[in-house]
């Protein structure tokens, strides 16, 4: 693999899809990465005792931790692998990665799911709430795409 | 959470960051590529999304149909389009668009110690725990 293919992106969406369907069954829950990655940030929550030991305890927290823990070290084995694996062509400048990042931070959280949650797990199982957060996303992120390419670039 | 089901969750975080990478999704150019259908259009993302899709949906039909019933798996949850939902998902594909990282490239790139992940995920973290101290953190 180190010609990147079109066979690339169809491995690696069975790979995302079977490693998520692996994480629900192990942990109940859909493992979208914002919801796991946020929820890992909250120290302290007004839920009552039950909801929270479950979440937000050292249970909750341990699994989530070691799912991510094992995303970023899968990531970095597969660019040390594979050259198809280790592109990277930076497209923004830094302080535009900074903005974004606050900005997809928040909006995941307050919108319940990311490209994972919603678009690969809740699209999966045919949640309506998700194929509409799914379709927003995409548009967004079009305009958004359309607009910075060509106004500001 | 027993020793064994954690080493399981270490390998399917494994499995999701090797899908990401070998996709090419960790790559802003090949996202930002995807987004910008006017432009040189490259298809990659839409063949992980269905390739993803396609491989969680059924599975977890196939679960269902045949796991034991001691086997608890979410469901599609009837919760509802609101504005919390609406204008979450406007942040995030302004977010999207704007630096080519979702949450998942953006912590798999953290593998490969790139400085647009060391300054988008704690930026990520930040905007995160915003939303969760003033809008809650279960919606």
């Amino acid at each position: 693999m180190d010609h990147y293919t079109l066979l690339n992106p169809l491995i690696g969406g069975i790979l995302i899809g079977l490693a998520s369907l692996l994480a629900t069954v192990l942990s109940g829950k859909i493992p979208g990465i914002s919801g796991v990655f946020g929820r890992l940030l909250v120290l302290a929550t007004p839920d009552p005792p039950s909801v929270a030991a479950a979440t937000y305890g050292v249970a909750g927290k341990t699994w989530r931790a070691v799912f991510l823990l094992g995303l970023i070290g899968g990531a970095a084995l597969s660019f040390a692998l594979w050259q198809s694996a280790a592109i990277f062509r930076p497209m923004r400048p830094l302080v535009v990665m900074a903005i974004a990042g606050l900005l997809v931070g928040f909006g995941t959280r307050l919108g319940g799911g990311c490209t994972s949650g919603h678009g690969v797990c809740g699209v999966g199982i045919g949640a309506k709430d998700s194929m509409a957060a799914t379709l927003i996303f995409m548009a967004t992120a079009m305009v958004t795409v359309f607009i910075y390419n060509r106004a500001i670039l | 959470m027993k020793a064994g089901k954690l080493f399981l969750l270490l390998v399917a975080g494994g499995l999701f960051g090797c899908g990401l990478a070998i996709s090419g999704m960790t790559d802003p150019a090949r996202v930002i590529g995807f987004l910008d259908l006017l432009g040189a259009w490259d298809p990659a993302l839409l063949f992980v999304m269905a390739g993803a899709v396609a491989v969680y949906g059924l599975g977890m039909l196939v679960l269902r149909r045949f796991a034991s019933r001691n086997l608890k798996l979410p469901t599609a949850s009837s919760s509802p389009i609101d504005r919390r939902l609406v204008i979450g998902a406007a942040i995030f594909g302004l977010g999207w668009g704007l630096g080519g990282f979702c949450p998942g490239p953006a912590l798999a790139n953290l593998g490969g110690l790139r400085a647009e992940a060391l300054l988008f995920v704690p930026a990520m973290a930040i905007g995160m725990l915003l939303a969760q101290r003033f809008f809650g953190a279960d919606s």
